[in-house]
């Protein structure tokens, strides 16, 4: 077996060594009635890479590629161009195959990459700290309730109905067992966000309100005055960025007062991957630092004076908190924050804001191509690279209609809100700058086709 | 021979009995391949960019009167630059390509490179979480066949495949627990955690909303069944057991554990970290496990990534399937595929708990798992599994003569040996012969843990190390060894060849710079 480097001679002469007559000797501690004797039944032998490949090769095949049609999804994951170059350094073997950095002498790469890493995310998102990942934007967004929790000494989080739903659903689920309150409300097909309502809803026992920009009909706001009512009455605002791009277009979350700002970094680097894995982003004032989950990466010095950088304020963590620690997480998602701040190395100011231009004024095209549709009508005032139509018909079975005629057309809302029949005639389309204008004419196309 | 305050040397070539070398200086600082490497934010620029892009389209922005208008302060370089930048950084590194990487518990076994083409096909790396169903059947069809394969390689009932990591997995059979003890109206509060358990353990309990305990251990290294029976009652939910333990030993009373636990109306959860040891040799299922996460980064062999990222399926009894997560895949008869997710969970998952993460899991290491666990299939993973003991059970008994090894008179060990600083001179610890280890060349065994062991070192090798790597790792390791008994001065200052000295952790704790500043910004923030 081509990665067991062990001779039949090697394992003889190793029992040997050991003092055993055969490797069920090593088992002893099994106990026998529970012992394996042989290969599971049921389950195929080893096999070549050629066989292999082909295998999974004949899955991969039954996937509708992005690349291969039309495609307009969003909703919290995007598809954007990954240059060359990150893919390749995220395969150098010193990044790929390195631990979790405990040994900071032989890990400066990891921990180097780590620091720009979280300047490169507090700067993004206009805080003064972050941390070196989380898995993905919907558990960061639950543990930045958490932590504002443990800072105010509350229970009640507000979520905005602009909140991407799937967040929601594990925050609910979280607060089952936690006990902590959610009030939460599905949002409305409008122009208008619900920042007013959540204004008034704000109390002296909220803990936090969280709301996502652009929000997930695409909708961008000021959430400045949030963010001052939230401090009138010692809550805290948590802002929440499922497109990180946007913010080279528009004003961060920390200019406006948020506290807490976490998302989803899978736009940048990472690329779609059905879901996973991605890049929880996590930041936020620096009098919260040592409120905050996750990994930290510091600066320092080596006994010679010279800079180096290591894991730090590892007091807030379960490896030695243990049943204290701010958060039970331990892998964060170290090689998608590479990705991340390879890609975002490589953009740098001037190429993020060209970026995020591109994929607006392409976005502000086809949403205008698309509302001329008969039967199709744009909510949005207001968007970056997403937004809402509303259709006569059934979104779920316009997608559905659409992808047989292979373009994957947008996000209906009936699958992402099932119990809202209020929202069963929304689309949610996503244009990034990897669609072109043969695409977004051949989604109008298919759209009138199937709205007629 | 001049000291810092702390008493350590200030200088390479004071330690180092080779002036020859160590007198040559260079007006870099750098020494050939070791070269220091500037922060982007001191090389990059705000207008230098190594992407181009068409131009944008000639329409009036409509970003509701938000654009931002500030400086960002994000860096660029050119496409030569950023590979450079990487590059140089990555041989800052130890890794598995690079050499035997001991670090108990953590299966830092090879990665293989078909693993990584495959994950990267298009059909798996450029698809949407939310395209409709009927365009992801062969996506859908990866996270039924690498469900299946845990299922049957468990023992087990069902499979929550969508937890990210393995302390994800953790929380998520803890909540299966809650929520199957909450269906049945009794609000238990108590988990039970061996005090050997990962720092994981007792902190998902917490996050969970537990009281957490500790289980006794006896002085075989073990958990201590009597005193466990003793504790347990109605307001105990359930245990979390490692098995094989955090001290490379197999469980023996593991059966009866989980027999006494359910017999007291708990649940039985097992931190399945340690299952390289015994896949394809014993299935948890049959030991009475009740949920158990496999990291599919350790067993099978998807990157660690320099920390991440992971994935941690969690396997689940029959008592426990229908609490699971959402979303998952159904194969119908005529082997067509779906999710349960939100539109249908009513009807098909009613007692769920609801949903851990947005979408489906980590698919990417999906694929890379699967990929490997057909390479092996069900004959080359049980090998995998005694091969890893052997290895292990080889370094033990390879070093037992010179360091103290506290379980080993107890007989084998599985994956990972468990060493003591027992007998070192007395200004010697743990952390300087790991040190001394860097400089041998190797990335250090874990230190300080399990705590039940007084300066432990926790080593595992895999499988994937010949007998000759292990022999020279020994060697590496006597000889340091020796040293931490002798008394050698030179380890406490050690490693001295590594592309740096030891790093000062107190300073970096007691004045986080966490993000960098602008030199002059520095300079009034340091008065």
């Amino acid at each position: 077996m081509r990665y067991l480097p062990l001779t039949p001679d090697d394992r003889q002469s190793m029992l040997a060594k050991v003092g055993a007559q055969s490797i069920d000797d090593l088992f002893v501690d099994v106990p026998e009635e529970a012992r394996l004797t042989g290969p599971i039944d049921g389950l195929p032998m080893h096999a070549g890479e050629m066989a292999v490949e082909a295998h999974m090769k004949a899955l991969a095949k039954k996937n509708h590629a992005a690349g291969d049609m039309p495609f307009f999804l969003g909703a919290g994951a995007y598809r954007h161009h990954v240059p060359a170059s990150v893919d390749h350094i995220i395969q150098r073997g010193e990044f790929l195959t390195a631990y979790t950095p405990y040994q900071p002498e032989i890990a400066q790469g990891t921990l180097q990459t780590l620091f720009e890493f979280q300047t490169q995310v507090a700067r993004l998102f206009g805080v003064d700290v972050a941390n070196a990942s989380m898995y993905d934007g919907s558990t960061a967004c639950w543990e930045a309730i958490v932590m504002a929790r443990r800072i105010t000494k509350r229970g009640n989080a507000i979520l905005s109905s602009g909140l991407h739903p799937h967040y929601v659903s594990v925050a609910k689920t979280m607060a089952r067992f936690t006990k902590d309150a959610i009030a939460y409300t599905a949002p409305q097909l409008d122009a208008a966000t619900d920042g007013q309502s959540l204004l008034d809803q704000i109390d002296d026992e909220t803990s936090c309100v969280v709301v996502q920009y652009p929000d997930i009909l695409g909708r961008i706001d000021d959430m400045s005055a949030l963010a001052k009512k939230a401090q009138d009455h010692k809550a805290l605002l948590i802002a929440v960025v499922t497109e990180p791009v946007a913010l080279g277009a528009i004003q961060s979350p920390g200019e406006m007062g948020a506290d807490i700002v976490v998302g989803e970094g899978q736009a940048l680097g990472v690329g779609l991957q059905f879901g996973g894995p991605y890049v929880g982003l996590f930041g936020c004032k620096k009098k919260y630092v040592r409120q905050m989950p996750g990994r930290l990466c510091g600066e320092t010095v080596d006994a010679e004076g010279k800079r180096g950088f290591v894991l730090t304020l590892s007091t807030r963590e379960q490896h030695i908190r243990r049943e204290k620690a701010t958060s039970n997480i331990c892998t964060n998602s170290g090689l998608c924050a590479l990705a991340f701040t390879a890609h975002m190395t490589l953009l740098g100011e001037k190429g993020l804001r060209e970026l995020a231009l591109l994929n607006h004024k392409k976005a502000v095209q086809a949403a205008d191509r698309l509302a001329q549709i008969d039967g199709a009508k744009l909510i949005n005032k207001s968007f970056f690279n997403e937004f809402t139509l509303i259709l006569d018909k059934d979104a779920r079975q316009v997608v559905r209609q659409l992808a047989e005629q292979r373009i994957l057309a947008g996000v209906s809302l009936g699958r992402l809100y099932p119990e809202e029949d209020s929202l069963a005639h929304g689309l949610v389309v996503a244009v990034t700058e990897t669609a072109n204008d043969d695409e977004i004419e051949a989604l109008a196309t298919a759209l009138e086709g199937a709205l007629s | 021979m001049s000291m810092l305050a702390e008493g350590r040397p200030t200088k390479q070539d004071a330690d180092l009995n080779m002036p020859e070398q160590n007198a040559v200086t260079t007006h870099s600082g750098n020494r050939a391949l070791m070269v220091d490497e500037p922060l982007i934010f001191e090389t990059g620029s705000s207008d230098r960019s190594g992407v181009d892009f068409p131009e944008a389209p000639d329409v009036e922005s409509r970003l509701g009167g938000l654009e931002r208008a500030a400086p960002i302060g994000l860096p660029g370089l050119s496409e030569g630059e950023t590979v450079r930048h990487y590059t140089r950084l990555s041989r800052q590194n130890y890794a598995i390509d690079v050499g035997l990487f001991p670090l108990g518990s953590c299966t830092m076994k090879h990665n293989p490179r078909l693993n990584e083409k495959m994950a990267r096909l298009k059909g798996f790396a450029d698809i949407h979480p939310l395209q409709p169903v009927e365009t992801v059947q062969g996506a859908l069809g990866v996270i039924n066949e690498l469900a299946v394969w845990l299922i049957k390689l468990t023992g087990m009932h069902g499979v929550a495949m969508s937890p990210k990591a393995g302390a994800h997995g953790e929380l998520c059979g803890i909540l299966c627990i809650r929520a199957a003890l909450e269906a049945r109206g009794d609000a238990r509060e108590v988990i039970l955690v061996p005090e050997s358990a990962h720092g994981t353990n007792p902190a998902t309990a917490a996050f969970a909303g537990y009281k957490v305990e500790d289980i006794p251990a006896n002085s075989d290294g073990r958990v201590d069944l009597e005193a466990l029976k003793a504790r347990l009652g109605p307001d105990v939910a359930g245990v979390m057991i490692t098995n094989p333990n955090t001290c490379g030993l197999f469980e023996p009373d593991m059966k009866a554990i989980s027999d006494a636990v359910h017999e007291a109306g708990g649940f039985v959860y097992c931190d399945g970290a340690n299952f390289n040891a015994i896949v394809g040799k014993v299935r948890p299922g049959d030991l009475g496990v009740d949920a158990m996460h496999i990291n599919l980064h350790k067993t099978f062999s998807t990157p660690h990534g320099g920390g991440g990222p992971g994935s941690g399926p969690v396997v689940l009894s029959e008592a426990l399937s229908p609490y699971g997560p959402l979303p998952f895949t159904e194969r119908f008869a005529d082997g067509h595929l779906t999710l349960v997710e939100e539109e249908t969970v009513a009807e098909r998952h009613p007692d769920g708990f609801g949903r851990m993460t947005a979408f489906h899991g980590q698919m990417g290491m999906f694929t890379r798992a699967l990929t490997y666990i057909l390479s092996h299939g069900a004959d080359g993973l049980k090998q995998v599994a005694e091969d890893a003991v052997l290895n292990a059970n080889y370094i033990l008994r390879s070093l037992e003569d010179v360091l103290d090894a506290p379980f080993a008179h107890s007989g084998p060990c599985m994956h990972e040996a468990l060493f003591s600083d027992k007998g070192f001179s007395n200004d010697l610890s743990t952390l300087d012969l790991a040190k001394g280890m860097i400089d041998e060349g190797y990335h250090p065994m874990t230190m300080y843990f399990p705590l039940v062991v007084h300066g432990a070192m926790l080593v595992e090798p895999t499988e994937t190390e010949s007998k000759a790597a292990i022999d020279d790792f020994v060697g590496a390791f006597r000889s340091v060894a020796e040293r931490a008994k002798a008394g050698d001065e030179l380890l406490k200052s050690a490693p001295h060849f590594a592309p740096r000295r030891r790093l000062d952790e107190t300073q970096a704790a007691r004045k986080p710079i966490l993000v960098w500043t602008e030199p002059e910004e520095f300079a009034q923030a340091a008065e």
